[in-house]
């Protein structure tokens, strides 16, 4: 016998390709930029201010992506800007969504009061602003790359909390759960072989959008100022800067605006390619 | 002494309506037993209390469930949870959402065996092939390595069959196993639930709203209205003449497809009246 249905392969979407293609872009540029940055992102040459990207008129080619007001290498800046960036995104991504998707996983296939408790805790959270919340946050913790990602933590952990418990209450409903459960499988080990395994694709288009999430979080509070230390370059503080040069050097501006919106769009993509790539089910 | 005893059992909604009253059905090693009524008349509900998963909702009033002599109810949730994984297996109803979408079928059906009895997975795993070389499928190599969503419905009703026999338990319960699949699929797992069953010598508790099936496979059987049993019978005198009126009635209602230009028969209206009286003076009678 032969069924048509097994030999069916999916092929990799365009999708996947240029989201995923980018992020390891910035994956690469970020790990080396040591190398691959032309100049220092902190060196300043007050001469060489306002340069413009090379393709226009007056450029200094050796600044490919033009110069600040205080003379520093647009392009390397956004190189190490990449490192925080994606830092913060991973260790936060990650973080949030291992506490957010293990309490969601519990209130929804446990119910009863262990679902009463996650589930209010997540109502008063989503009560707060959740911005004020993170400034608030850093104001009480001091700045600093932990601080950024202790305040991401704990204001979007509700994000998977609340997706993950409503999966799981629907699988918790099917026939296979009780089936499991009919052949001896304890409750928690029904949790992890048949709920965790279908909520899966779920958590990891979740966290790819948390990543996302994750970069605009730090650039915002980075715009504020309220990131890492004022001197290191990040892409939240360069937005900052170039807005008060926009009219004279609008490269400033734009760059890093163009790589934070292209991040943050691949994060999300590459979360809904990966979903429906590894869901074995059509969905 | 019967392999199931089920002693008077009563359930409700919690601070709700009962849903069974004082249910008592029993089935012998090797016995067909059948549990026939209509929609809502709590026929899965009594398999659910037997295996141990019934609703959130819903909760055991009074009543004793007994397993080749043992009270379910004396016995802690693991090990009833044990005795349950190793001598009681399901044959669901809805064979498409009754296999895990993300596992492959191997192991799915090779699980209970690891899990309950302790096998090596060498052992599970042949143990597995040749149960659904039992069960008819073709290459059974082949599907072990298959997801669900790759397979047919009468295919995986196959091989919920496979596993719920793999066990070899001692009481199958089938809730309307065939209502998912097409007619002419019906037909064939209904002969292989049959035959599997004479083979193994398993007690079977098959719930269905059909008697037609019920003619064809079973011993005896149970008719159920309301939650209450209206009539305990075996399967001949019972379509020699059901002794109750309801159980006449709804012999009568069963579609004829000899004639089909025949129309259907309702219970009708008095019937119906009688027997929810019935259950209404069983209810005072429990001061309800």
């Amino acid at each position: 016998m032969h069924d048509a249905r097994s030999t069916m392969r999916r092929p990799i979407g365009l999708r996947l390709w240029l989201s995923g293609g980018w992020v390891t872009l910035l994956v690469l540029g970020a790990i080396f930029a040591p190398l691959i940055a032309p100049h220092d992102p902190l060196y300043q040459d007050l001469f060489a201010g306002r340069m413009p990207p090379v393709w226009v008129d007056g450029a200094d080619p050796n600044f490919l992506l033009g110069t600040d007001s205080l003379g520093r290498d647009v392009l390397s800046r956004i190189l190490y800007g990449a490192r925080l960036a994606l830092t913060v995104a991973l260790v936060a991504g990650v973080l949030t969504c291992l506490i957010g998707a293990t309490l969601g996983l519990i209130a929804g296939y446990y119910r009863g009061w262990v679902d009463m408790v996650i589930s209010r805790l997540v109502d008063i959270w989503m009560a707060f602003p959740p911005v004020l919340f993170a400034i608030l946050l850093i104001a009480v913790l001091g700045t600093g790359l932990t601080s950024i990602i202790i305040a991401i933590v704990v204001i979007d952990w509700t994000r998977f909390a609340r997706v993950v418990r409503a999966e799981a209450m629907t699988q918790g409903t099917m026939d296979y759960v009780a089936s499991a459960q009919v052949a001896g499988r304890t409750r928690f080990g029904t949790m992890l072989t048949e709920i965790l395994p279908n909520v899966l694709p779920t958590i990891l288009a979740l966290l790819t959008l948390e990543m996302g999430i994750a970069v605009i979080v730090e650039a915002i509070l980075s715009f504020v100022n309220l990131s890492i230390s004022t001197d290191a370059p990040t892409w939240g503080g360069m937005i900052a800067e170039g807005r008060t040069s926009v009219h004279q050097a609008w490269w400033v501006l734009v760059f890093p605006l163009i790589t934070l919106f292209l991040t943050v769009l691949s994060f999300s993509q590459l979360g809904e390619g990966l979903k429906d790539y590894f869901d074995p089910v059509l969905r | 002494m019967s392999f199931l005893d089920v002693e008077n059992l009563t359930l409700r909604i919690v601070r709700g309506p009962r849903i069974l009253r004082a249910v008592s059905l029993s089935v012998d090693q090797g016995e067909v037993r059948g549990l026939v009524g209509e929609s809502g008349a709590g026929k899965s509900m009594i398999g659910k209390a037997i295996l141990g998963t019934l609703p959130r909702a819903i909760e055991v009033v009074s009543g004793r469930i007994r397993l080749d002599g043992t009270d379910l109810q004396t016995l802690s949730a693991r090990e009833r949870r044990r005795q349950i994984g190793a001598q009681v297996a399901l044959i669901p109803q809805d064979p498409l959402t009754a296999l895990n979408p993300v596992r492959r079928v191997g192991p799915q059906i090779t699980n209970r065996l690891v899990d309950i009895l302790g096998w090596s997975k060498d052992n599970a795993q042949a143990r597995a092939l040749e149960l659904l070389d039992e069960v008819h499928i073709p290459d059974p190599a082949r599907v072990m390595r298959a997801y669900p969503h790759e397979l047919s419905g009468g295919m995986r009703q196959r091989i919920l069959i496979a596993s719920a026999f793999a066990a070899e338990p001692k009481l199958i319960i089938a809730d309307e196993p065939t209502t998912a699949l097409d007619v002419t699929v019906q037909k064939q797992i209904l002969r292989l639930i049959k035959n599997m069953q004479a083979k193994h010598n398993t007690a079977l508790l098959f719930v269905t709203h059909d008697l037609g099936v019920v003619s064809k496979i079973c011993q005896s059987l149970s008719v159920l209205y309301a939650g209450k049993v209206i009539e305990d019978t075996d399967t001949r005198r019972f379509f020699a003449g059901p002794g109750h009126a309801y159980s006449q009635a709804l012999l009568h209602a069963t579609p004829k497809y000899t004639d089909p230009d025949d129309s259907l028969t309702p219970v009708p209206q008095q019937v119906i009246d009688a027997v929810e009286a019935e259950v209404a003076e069983f209810d005072k009678g429990l001061g309800a």
